[in-house]
Order: structure tokens, then C-alpha cells, then sequence
């Protein structure tokens, strides 16, 4: 490890020196390149602009803002179920789990909790979103270090995620199917048996996925060793979710915080990585993967039967106060800031999302790499523009 | 576990009180007054569940290095701002050609309370006791009305970005940020769109559909829908009292 953050201080310094050589002794011009904001490595549209000088990066700026849509602002003007249609657009690749932390923010406010069955579907589908979102990251990841078959066998498993997230809730893209108080319906008829072989497909995947990516050998000397970012650095620009847990960071808010959601009731894996390289962080979202299809076996086992919607007026009026309830999203933590003052309507939500902070230490992690790792850390680090651009 | 003096005298009836984030919570805020003194305005601790302070503008900074240092919350989750006026415009369903209703626009600050309209409000986590702290400070506005408060740049490095966002929507000067240039928006954008009486022009132009389609609404009793009959129909599941 102490080698790995050498390696950064090194090329921080080589890129310090290479950057007062450029305006002091050599008088060379530095190039400015300009990636995005139509880059199929940005996820959407994200500009960064970095300066070179010759193969290194002296300076990035991410520039984010082409997509802005303005969600906190149009939270205010409506009630609180509507709310949800919004925040499915957040992150696109993993919608119900948007909607989560959002309905968990109003049910603590108005004190209702959603009877037990309906908690469990919950953390089915939130699991179920998030194999959607990170299987099209092993995919993409290919794509971005130059090899193309992976992402045909992500969009193939993937469909099956998306079939079945269709079958439950009636959206394969953005489900708008969580209430305040539970679910909009109960799962079909034959849905767990298909989850379960859908699973054991997708176990295959990841399987697939291990022994054509991660054992290949050119991947291994792209992503090793390259973007570093220690621990201490990680806390400080508040990453979260497998970014954090790449930096050796044991923290993952399904299981270390008091939520009402079925986390506590089944037995999972936390995986976590010392190196906090982009290796490391591609390794954990692969874990990840795998480690959800087996808790999205465990909760089928244990799913009580019963209502899936509690009691609540016809009217939702939620009562003043405040409430921050964040959740495991596939991209990170994920909260909102919910505060309330007494109306059918938010007074104002903050929307704290994952890939917002995970972006923000682009310019400190691309500082002295070189520019085909450019690529290679954004990819790593993995972000979804409407996730930034809320 | 860390017991509160009146929670031992009441340890025989079964109160929330002794769970374990409550001292921890509670712990929290000593640790804050301890350190800020007279910065610290107020605090708020529910039982088991969170906290929220308030600092005094001043201590801003300060409180920023004492949660990081002191309180151990050296994971950073975000920082923004509120606007506490309520909006002129309501929730924008306001018919175009009619004029606009009266609408109080009388300051009601959430918990922790405050005595200006902006308040900046930041969350950070202790990852190794498994629990978040909401802290919040006043801004008050400056001679000419501007609204300056100190940047965490140096306290949480991931502080830059949100600062920039909360410094675009709000109108918020972060005194020591050297790079607040527009997050979102465009770079000659005039006003601060989340300031509640920035308008959401897309409300303006046209009337809200929702005006005129809506379902009857059961109780009868919401003021912006005076149309409303106050039929409640059979749904199952409809709890809410007074319905006639």
C-alpha cells in the first residue's frame, strides 16, 4: 500500500516539477485536451478538460451541468408521492433504489413503517436495481479499456434484471413503484421462482465476467496501481459505496445503520479492498454483484407473507419536521434531506447523491497520470451524469 | 454506554432513552460545546436516531474542525444551504390570469431554530461509531445584503464542489473558496434559482393541469383547493379523520 501511494506523490510531484518546467525553463506550450462532453466514457455528458504536458495530466476540470434538471427546486412545487416519478430519473440504471431513501425520509416524518413484506420486496428490488446498474458497469468497463465482448454479455443478463423488475412493478427503466407506506402492488404469480434462476444467471455472469476480465492480463496492467486514492483522502471528499470500500474503508449503510429495510434479518458480505487502485474498485463492484444475487436469494427464502401497504391517509400530509435517511445505492450513498413543514408538499429536499462527491475528486486523483488512465480511473470510479446533475 | 443522570433514576420504566446512540448523541453535543463555547446556539437530539446543532456563523469553520477532530466525523456527506421564506408563489398552481393570492411569507425555521433566512447546513459521519451529524448555521446578510459565511475548503476537501453548488443556487459567498464559478448553471445566469422566491417560470406561463383534474379530495379542508366537494368515496384503507 505504501508503495501504491508513493507511486501517486511521485507522479503528483513529477507533475508539480513538470508544471513550473513548463512555464518557468522550458517554455514549452502544455495541450489542453477537451474529453466529453459526448465521451462514451462519461455516462451522459460530463466534460473534463485537462491540461498535458506531453503524456501527463498536469490539471483536470470536470465540468458537469449539461443535464441539469433542477429536481431539488422542482421537489418544492410537488407533493410528496409525486415526488418519486422525479427521482427514478436520478440515476437512471438503478431507479428503485432512488426512490427509497426518499419514501423512508417521509415514513420517518409522518411516523408510519411499511408492514414487513413490503420491507422485504423493498430490499429485493433495491438488490435487484442494483444488479442492473453495476452489471452494466462490468460491461462497460470493457468497452473502456478496449475490449469489446463483455458489454454484449452485460446487455444479454441484464435484460433478464430488467424482465423481471418490468414483471414486479411495471416499468423496466423507472418503476415509480414504492408509496409512502409500502408498495404499489405485490409481487406476480411465479416471480420468485423466475428471480431465482434469473440469479443463478447471473452469478454465471459475474463468474464469466471474473475469468475474461479481471484474469486478463492486460486489464490487470491497466487498472492496477493506477489512481490511487488512499483512505484518508477517500473520507475527506466523502466517497461512498465500493469507492470507499476500494480505499479499505469498512462501511456500507445496509448494514451499519438502523434502516427500516430487511438488511438486518438476512447474514451478507461486506467486501472491501486495501488498495483503493481502480483494480480495486472494479474488483468490489464484481463482488458486489455476486454478493446481491445471493442476498436477493436469502430474502426469497425468508419473504413473510402479509400486506404490502400499511394504513395511511388518502391525503398525504406530512407533519414538520426533518429527516436525512440515506441508503446503499449501486452508485454509493444516497440520502435525502427532507424537511417538511406541515404540507402536502416538501419545503425543501436535499438530494445528496453519490456520484456527485465520487466526481468531485477527479482533479485531485488525475493530477500526474497519464492520459490512457484517464479513462481508466472515470471508469473505475463510476459515476452516472444524472447523478451528478440531479 | 454512556447513561444520562435522569435516565438512571428512570431505569426501571422501559424508556427509548437507553439506547445505545443516545449517549453517543448527547456525548456529541458536549463535545461541541466544549470546544465552541458560546458558538454553539442549539442542538436537537432524538434518541437512537440523529442530532442536529447550531453554530453561531463565526463558528462556522471552527465547528467544522471540531466534528472532524474532536467528534471523529471524518467522513464528509454534503453541505448546502436553505432558504426558510416560504415561497410567494405557493406551489405554483396559482392560475396565470387571476392575480396572485396573499401569501404570508413569515420565516418559520425548522429544528435547531435560527434568526436568519439563509442558513447554511452541512452532514458528516462518524464511520467508526455509526452515526451523522447535521450542523447548521445561520447567514445573516451583510451591509449591501450579501451573504458570506466561512468555507470548510480546509476542513473537508470534498466541501469545494457543494460550496460552488450551494454558492450558485443560494446567492452564498464562501469566504476562502478560491474557485466559485457556476456548478450547473450558465456562466451569465442572473439570480439563484433555489432561493424560494426565484420562480419556477415553467409554473408561470401556464396554468398547472393539475388544477382542473383532480380527484375530489376527501377532507375537504386543504385551503389551496377550495373546489374541493369533500366526497369521500369507499376507498379501503382511508384513515383520513373529518372526512365530512
Amino acid at each position: 500500500m505504501t508503495d501504491l501511494v508513493d507511486r501517486q506523490k511521485l507522479s503528483y510531484i513529477a507533475a508539480q516539477a513538470a508544471d513550473a518546467r513548463l512555464n518557468v525553463e522550458l517554455e514549452t506550450e502544455g495541450m489542453t485536451l477537451n474529453i466529453g462532453p459526448q465521451h462514451p466514457a462519461t455516462h451522459g455528458t460530463l466534460r473534463i478538460i485537462v491540461r498535458l504536458d506531453g503524456e501527463q495530466v498536469v490539471w483536470a476540470d470536470p465540468s458537469a451541468g449539461y443535464m441539469h434538471r433542477g429536481y431539488e427546486k422542482l421537489t418544492e412545487v410537488r407533493t410528496f408521492p409525486q415526488v418519486t416519478s422525479l427521482i427514478n430519473r436520478i440515476d437512471w440504471l438503478g431507479s428503485f433504489a432512488n426512490e427509497v431513501p426518499f419514501i423512508l425520509a417521509a415514513e420517518k416524518l409522518m411516523g408510519v413503517e411499511a408492514p414487513p413484506r413490503a420491507q422485504w420486496i423493498r430490499t429485493i428490488l433495491f438488490e435487484l436495481s442494483r444488479i442492473a446498474n453495476v452489471s452494466l458497469f462490468l460491461g462497460d468497463l470493457g468497452v473502456q479499456l478496449g475490449a469489446i465482448t463483455p458489454v454484449f454479455m452485460a446487455f444479454r443478463d441484464r435484460e433478464y434484471v430488467l424482465n423481471l423488475i418490468e414483471s414486479a412493478t411495471g416499468g423496466r427503466f423507472h418503476p415509480n413503484f414504492d408509496r409512502i407506506g409500502g408498495l404499489k402492488d405485490d409481487l406476480p404469480k411465479g416471480w420468485i421462482l423466475e428471480t431465482r434462476q434469473v440469479m443463478k444467471k447471473l452469478r454465471n455472469f459475474c463468474d464469466e465476467i471474473e475469468n475474461l476480465l479481471f484474469g486478463n492480463a492486460i486489464f490487470q496492467i491497466r487498472t492496477r496501481g493506477i489512481g490511487i486514492i488512499p483512505k484518508e483522502v477517500a473520507l475527506q471528499y466523502g466517497l461512498s459505496g465500493a469507492n470507499l470500500r476500494a480505499s479499505g474503508v469498512d462501511w456500507d449503510l445496509r448494514r451499519d445503520q438502523k434502516i427500516p429495510l430487511a438488511y438486518d434479518k438476512i447474514d451478507f458480505k461486506v467486501w472491501t479492498h486495501p488498495d483503493g487502485d481502480s483494480f480495486a474498485r472494479c474488483w468490489i463492484r464484481l463482488q458486489e454483484t455476486r454478493e446481491a444475487t445471493l442476498i436477493v436469494d436469502k430474502l426469497l427464502d425468508g419473504l413473510p407473507a402479509g400486506p404490502v401497504m400499511a394504513k395511511v391517509p388518502r391525503i398525504i400530509k406530512v407533519p414538520e419536521g426533518e429527516a436525512y435517511v440515506s441508503t446503499e445505492n449501486p452508485l454509493g450513498e444516497m440520502g435525502y434531506y427532507v424537511v417538511s413543514q406541515g404540507d402536502l408538499g416538501p419545503f425543501r429536499v436535499k438530494i445528496r447523491t453519490a456520484s456527485f462527491n465520487n466526481i468531485s475528486i477527479v482533479p485531485w486523483v488525475l493530477r500526474g497520470v497519464f492520459v490512457p488512465d484517464v479513462i481508466t480511473i472515470l471508469a473505475s470510479l463510476y459515476f452516472i451524469l444524472g447523478d451528478i446533475d440531479k | 454506554m454512556v447513561q444520562l443522570s435522569d435516565a438512571v433514576a428512570t431505569a426501571s420504566t422501559p424508556e427509548p432513552l437507553a439506547l445505545p446512540g443516545d449517549g453517543l448523541r448527547e456525548r456529541v453535543v458536549q463535545q461541541l460545546r466544549d470546544v465552541l463555547g458560546e458558538g454553539l446556539v442549539d442542538s436537537l437530539v432524538k434518541p437512537g436516531d440523529d442530532v442536529w446543532v447550531r453554530v453561531r456563523p463565526e463558528a462556522w469553520r471552527a465547528a467544522g474542525f471540531a466534528l472532524r477532530d474532536v467528534v471523529g466525523c471524518q467522513h464528509f456527506s454534503f453541505l448546502s444551504a436553505i432558504d426558510w421564506m416560504p415561497s410567494p408563489f405557493g406551489r405554483g398552481e396559482d392560475d396565470p390570469t387571476a392575480p396572485p393570492p396573499e401569501r404570508s411569507t413569515e420565516v418559520r425555521h425548522g429544528y435547531t431554530g435560527g434568526d436568519a433566512r439563509f442558513q447554511v447546513f452541512a452532514r458528516v459521519t462518524n464511520l467508526v461509531e455509526h452515526f451523522g451529524v447535521t450542523i447548521k448555521a445561520d447567514v445573516p446578510a451583510g451591509e449591501n445584503g450579501d451573504l458570506v459565511v466561512d468555507s470548510w475548503l480546509s476542513v473537508y476537501a470534498g466541501a469545494n464542489w457543494h460550496e460552488r453548488e450551494a454558492h450558485e443556487m443560494f446567492g452564498i459567498r464562501f469566504a476562502g473558496h478560491p474557485d466559485l464559478r457556476n456548478m450547473y448553471l450558465p456562466t451569465e445566469f442572473e439570480g439563484h434559482p433555489l432561493r424560494k422566491d426565484f420562480p419556477l417560470l415553467a409554473r408561470m406561463v401556464k396554468p398547472w393541469p393539475g388544477i382542473v383534474d383532480v380527484e375530489p379530495l376527501p377532507g375537504g379542508d386543504d385551503p389551496n383547493d377550495g373546489t374541493t366537494s369533500g366526497t369521500t368515496s369507499g376507498t379501503t384503507g382511508d384513515t383520513e379523520e373529518g372526512g365530512e
